[in-house]
């Protein structure tokens, strides 16, 4: 799977104005929403925090990881943000990621923005995390339980953000297309994009709950199972 | 590292004083947004859609000068429609509808109009994107968007994420450099795992730097809203410039529907 592939934003024209426009009212509203929500997970360290993950994001969306043999894939990270710093406060961080990419690099169109925001910012980060609530209510309150959930959830975000553009495809493209066909293909070269996004993604959960769980989100329950060991020797043994 | 947006976020910028780089940022934004929505709207089944599509590539093309952004630059900002150049390429063949004959082989009619109709599309819109990333600052583009009534707070997240983007981006080159020196080479599962621990390292720090950086705001009376200068008005002039990209694109569109 080659790590071009992924972070494919839509650019304008692919999809016609109508859709453009229902996409865009909808990533308004619940961006909106997310900001006041965001409050509740950050208050007023909304601003500074979720810019620097943001930062963290666009950062760490060009480190190409080793997936499987041969073959890399670079990190999304809608799943990734939503399990670190809570759903909301992910929403306006990638959101701002997008934005950045669109007015600074002209990569993902303008009038298609608010479809890149649905499909990236809300899609993802909704349908992932609510996979991950899910699962982490049914498996064991445990550090594998988490990653085991973050990996599940990260790896449907992708397919389900790729067959949501293939919807949205077939209600405003431009195009008369096979459906089934376009429906097969996303699936198929985003399932393997899927098992990159969950791969990375289980590794950085892993590595931030081995030295700060507090900083997982999405692990606050199992963040007080660590309990600090006394590791010093006893005073007789110590020789003088 | 790797692909992508390799250097700062102000690499886009072309330092220059041309009368489009003068001109403030928020009339820019809505020039170029008004222009991706013109070209969206061009029907691509349309006979004169290719005549359309000349006349706006004249228009933005003639901003693109008037603006110092050399070919050069243009054609790197085109590197991000990659992926979609191999989708519309792709499209004479899948798509299906009334075939034609095209050097021999048999393609969808419908299927080449739409895919040359995105390629179009999408190449008219990033040069128009392109000439105004190449000609605003990053932290100008953020003033326009918050003149353009943008969340305050998503306002101040994106300033944030642009100030720190080059930090953490450095702190990212480091880790690689640190990494590397040990005789790092990537690969496999085991490579995998160093990479997360890179990542996740980078997370923590990013994460206590916005701690560390919001108690330097609070203790310098940071309230939750940034101040900024009153906003100076736009110029009638200023408009009319930025708008004349626009302008223009939207007489090629009506004189297509009119004679077409």
């Amino acid at each position: 799977m080659c790590n071009k592939v992924d972070a494919v934003h839509v650019p304008d024209g692919f999809l016609d104005v109508p859709t453009s426009v229902a996409t865009g009212a909808l990533a308004a509203g619940t961006v909106a929403l997310a900001l006041r929500k965001a409050r509740t997970e950050l208050d007023d360290r909304t601003a500074p925090l979720a810019g620097l993950t943001a930062a963290f994001v666009f950062a760490g969306q060009m480190i190409n990881f080793p997936v499987a043999a041969g073959t890399s894939g670079h990190l999304i990270g809608a799943v990734l943000t939503a399990v670190l710093v809570g759903p909301w406060t992910a929403v306006l961080c990638m959101t701002a990621v997008l934005l950045v990419q669109a007015v600074l690099f002209a990569d993902g169109g303008l009038t298609a923005l608010g479809t890149n925001v649905t499909l990236m910012a809300l899609l993802a980060v909704v349908v992932g995390y609510g996979v991950f609530r899910g699962l982490s209510a049914v498996l064991p309150r445990t550090r594998t339980g988490v990653l085991t959930a973050a990996g599940v959830s990260a790896f449907l975000s992708v397919p389900a953000a790729a067959l949501a553009f293939v919807g949205l495809f077939a209600l405003g493209g431009a195009v008369d297309l096979p459906l089934g066909t376009v429906v097969s293909a996303m699936t198929g070269v985003h399932l393997l994009i899927g098992l990159g996004e969950a791969a990375i993604t289980v590794a950085i959960v892993g590595a931030v709950l081995a030295v700060r769980p507090d900083l997982v989100h999405g692990a606050r329950r199992i963040s007080a199972a660590t309990v600090l060991e006394d590791r010093r020797p006893v005073a007789a043994e110590v020789p003088r | 590292m790797g692909a992508g947006h390799g250097a700062a976020l102000s690499a886009r910028y072309l330092p220059g004083g041309t009368a489009v780089h003068r001109l403030e940022p928020h009339p820019k934004l809505v020039a170029v947004l008004a222009f991706a929505v013109v070209v969206v709207l061009t029907p691509v089944q349309a006979p004169w859609a290719p005549a359309a599509y000349a006349g706006y590539l004249l228009a933005v093309l003639t901003a693109a000068a008037a603006a110092g952004v050399g070919p050069a630059r243009l054609l790197r900002g085109l590197v991000v429609e990659v992926p979609f150049v191999a989708f519309a390429l792709l499209l004479p063949f899948v798509a299906r509808g009334p075939q034609v004959e095209v050097l021999g082989v048999s393609v969808s009619q419908t299927g080449l109009a739409a895919g040359g109709g995105l390629l179009a599309k999408a190449t008219l819109s990033i040069l128009a994107a392109t000439v105004l990333a190449a000609t605003t600052e990053p932290r100008a583009l953020l003033r326009g968007l918050e003149r353009l009534r943008l969340p305050q707070v998503l306002v101040q997240i994106l300033m944030f994420m642009i100030r720190y983007a080059d930090v953490v981006g450095g702190e990212l080159h480091r880790m690689r450099v640190a990494r590397e020196s040990r005789g790092f080479t990537g690969g496999g599962l085991r490579g995998l795992r160093i990479l997360g621990a890179t990542a996740g390292a980078l997370f923590v720090r990013s994460y206590e730097r916005g701690e560390r950086v919001h108690l330097a705001m609070v203790s310098r009376g940071y309230t939750g809203s940034l101040p900024g200068a009153p906003a100076a008005p736009v110029d009638v002039r200023s408009w009319a410039l930025a708008l004349s990209l626009p302008l223009a694109a939207a007489a090629v569109l009506l004189t297509g529907m009119l004679l077409g």
